[in-house]
């Protein structure tokens, strides 16, 4: 409350020495006053604050739009076109909205959807229950569960394509390690992970979730500090179970939490390309292509441009939309 | 016996027990891999496809003379009439009836990696400063509009974005040149750099700003010489991850950069070698490309929440 009050506060020319109103300006503009004399302060001052937030701002803005709107507009504009990357020099054809049409009547996209439906969900399911779990157990506060959860944080921060790379060594067959814990706990070993069309989608799942179950773990862990203890106090005087607390206190108070950590999964899993490009390609044959995979195999193989681009923006788009229902959601939640 | 009613907040010290176990099982668990490839990085290439895996083998440099090395098969003859090898990494290659041909274009790769990840920090932490100052400060017009489309640049999946941007460097003769690179990471992590950077600065009292310019500085001089000490540790945070994102980004990488400027993780990958058995050298590269960040995560582990949440989780 206390800087609000102090920039509504506009000196009293008499009573203040001329040099203190340097910093009259900046109280004005931001309280929103009638900024009396800013020429003449501003000379004094260099810049206005006007001026200085736009060139603070500038560059900023100045990049997005170079290499964000345009580039976007760009892709509009290609999607409604034949054009392709490998010809520049053809003439380009305008298609109107067949492009999307095809997108969307594709049936290897549809397939494409159906695969990037499947690893979505059994990742962040799988991660959620393993990352509250972990969260809980972590918040009971153990001796060295800082040291701990440091450890369990260190897959989250590598490179996804990298972890894609070595971890295709752990899943080979014969040599891999993968395969050699199955058998030491008495499974077959005979088994293909990447190379089976029933494993591989569940391959890449399994990395995922190595990969980010810390990263929900992290975000749940914040979320369960952050409940005020008097309402555990206030249950164990009612001799709540330890069942009903967590039923009536716990979960209700982490859901925004989990509402935020299923928010940011669910836009990296969909965008997921790094780590599925290297650990399966897409295979075997397109059981793990994932809408990412083959949106590279259409631009960037078989160089259809205009045709991925509508495919490009109707991602874009989805994942768009998916982001502003969880963000409702996460405003209804909170408002609770 | 009467039993003491413990506080809620403290567990009783049977399901700390409980707690420590899991926990610290699911930490070893999810910490083989890493060490996993580790150790496979000083091992024979013959030890890394033994049936079945070694637990324990004998430790070798090979993996990491073949990472910056290539090689060229000779035979027998060809190898016992050559004079005797001048350095330890040349008679490790000998031993594999190989000889030198000459340097990897590993350490390039990794230089690359190096400079351009510095290069992105570094513009992107200052406009990022700049901007989420005037974001916090100053009333600019459309203010939630600006910082909302720059989260949302994020929603969109890098491969979408590198169609046009990948026609956009061919027009201006940016694909597979550093500048092209940093350029793009900038902008890509601006969004991070201006929403971690603009929590930090909220979070700084204004009147320090303002009793310094009651004093007679002005905004510039007040940003400069008491904001950004203030804000010492976010911008820190921000470069580490801005750093991480650069270092660890491989979409774009692998589509606008094929030689000259590519970096280490498009090229990691292509190190297994054609025989697709050099799981050493692999593993080397790995090994010395995931080194920093795990690093750094330790160093980072407070401020870690933030990060990854684009400030929207504070602590």
């Amino acid at each position: 409350m206390k800087p609000r009050v102090f920039t509504q506060w506009t000196p009293p020319a008499t009573a203040v020495p001329a040099a203190n109103l340097a910093q009259a300006p900046g109280a004005a503009l931001r309280a929103g006053g009638p900024a009396t004399g800013r020429g003449r302060l501003a000379a004094r001052n260099g810049l206005s604050d006007r001026a200085l937030a736009w060139l603070f701002v500038g560059p900023t803005i100045v990049l997005l739009l170079a290499f964000n709107i345009f580039p976007l507009l760009w892709t509009i504009y290609l999607s409604f076109t034949n054009f392709r990357a490998n010809r520049p020099n053809a003439e380009i054809g305008w298609l109107g909205i067949s492009n999307y049409q095809r997108v969307l009547n594709d049936e290897a996209i549809w397939e494409n959807m159906r695969t990037t439906a499947h690893f979505l969900c059994t990742s962040i399911a799988l991660q959620l229950l393993l990352g509250f779990a972990l969260a809980l157990l972590l918040n009971r506060k153990f001796r060295s569960h800082s040291f701990w959860s440091t450890a369990i944080l260190l897959p989250m921060m590598l490179a996804p394509a990298v972890v894609g790379t070595f971890w295709k060594y752990f899943f080979e067959p014969q040599y891999g390690i993968f395969n050699a814990i199955a058998r030491f706990f008495g499974a077959s070993g005979n088994f293909t992970m990447l190379g089976d069309t029933q494993l591989s989608p569940w391959a890449i799942v399994l990395v995922d979730t190595w990969m980010w179950t810390p990263y929900v773990m992290l975000l749940l862990l914040a979320g369960l500090r952050s409940i005020p203890p008097y309402l555990y106090e206030a249950a164990e005087i009612d001799r709540a179970s330890e069942w009903t607390k967590f039923w009536r206190i716990t979960l209700p108070m982490v859901m925004p939490f989990i509402i935020l950590a299923l928010l940011f999964r669910s836009i990296e899993n969909f965008k997921m390309f790094d780590l599925v490009d290297n650990l399966t390609n897409g295979g075997p044959g397109s059981v793990t292509e994932l809408a990412s995979i083959h949106l590279k195999r259409e631009a960037f193989e078989k160089w259809r441009t205009g045709y991925s681009s509508a495919f490009a923006i109707i991602l874009f788009v989805a994942i768009y939309g998916m982001s502003l229902v969880t963000v409702r959601f996460l405003d209804k939640v909170k408002q609770r | 016996m009467r039993t003491v009613p413990h506080s809620p907040l403290e567990p009783t010290t049977l399901a700390k027990w409980f707690a420590a176990i899991l926990v610290i099982g699911y930490a070893l668990i999810s910490l083989i891999p890493l060490v996993w490839i580790f150790m496979t990085s000083f091992r024979t290439p013959e030890d890394a496809i033994a049936y079945p895996p070694k637990v324990v083998a004998q430790a070798s440099a090979i993996g990491y003379v073949n990472l910056f090395t290539t090689r060229s098969r000779v035979s027998a003859e060809e190898l016992a009439a050559l004079p005797p090898a001048e350095t330890w990494y040349e008679g490790l290659v000998r031993e594999q009836q190989m000889i030198l041909a000459g340097p990897s274009r590993f350490s390039d790769r990794y230089l690359n990696s190096l400079l351009i990840g510095f290069g992105s920090t570094l513009l992107s932490v200052v406009l990022g400063t700049l901007a989420a100052y005037a974001f916090s400060r100053f009333r600019v017009p459309g203010k939630d509009d600006w910082l909302f489309f720059i989260l949302s640049t994020r929603m969109m999946p890098p491969i979408a974005v590198a169609i046009p941007v990948y026609l956009m460097f061919r027009n201006l003769g940016l694909n597979d040149t550093h500048l092209g690179l940093i350029l793009l990471y900038t902008v890509v992590n601006l969004s991070l750099a201006v929403w971690l950077l603009k929590g930090f600065m909220d979070e700084i009292p204004r009147e320090y700003e303002e009793a310094a310019m009651v004093d007679g500085y002005t905004r510039w001089q007040a940003f400069l010489k008491v904001v950004l000490p203030q804000a010492a540790t976010g911008i820190a945070t921000t470069s580490i991850f801005c750093l991480i994102f650069a270092w660890n980004e491989y979409a774009f990488a692998l589509l606008l950069t094929s030689g000259t400027a590519q970096t280490s993780p498009p090229f990691i990958p292509t190190i297994i070698g054609e025989g697709g058995l050099d799981w050493p050298a692999m593993a080397a590269g790995t090994t010395l490309f995931l080194l920093p960040v795990l690093v750094f995560t330790v160093l980072l582990r407070k401020h870690l929440l933030r990060g990854v949440t684009f400030g929207a989780i504070r602590k």
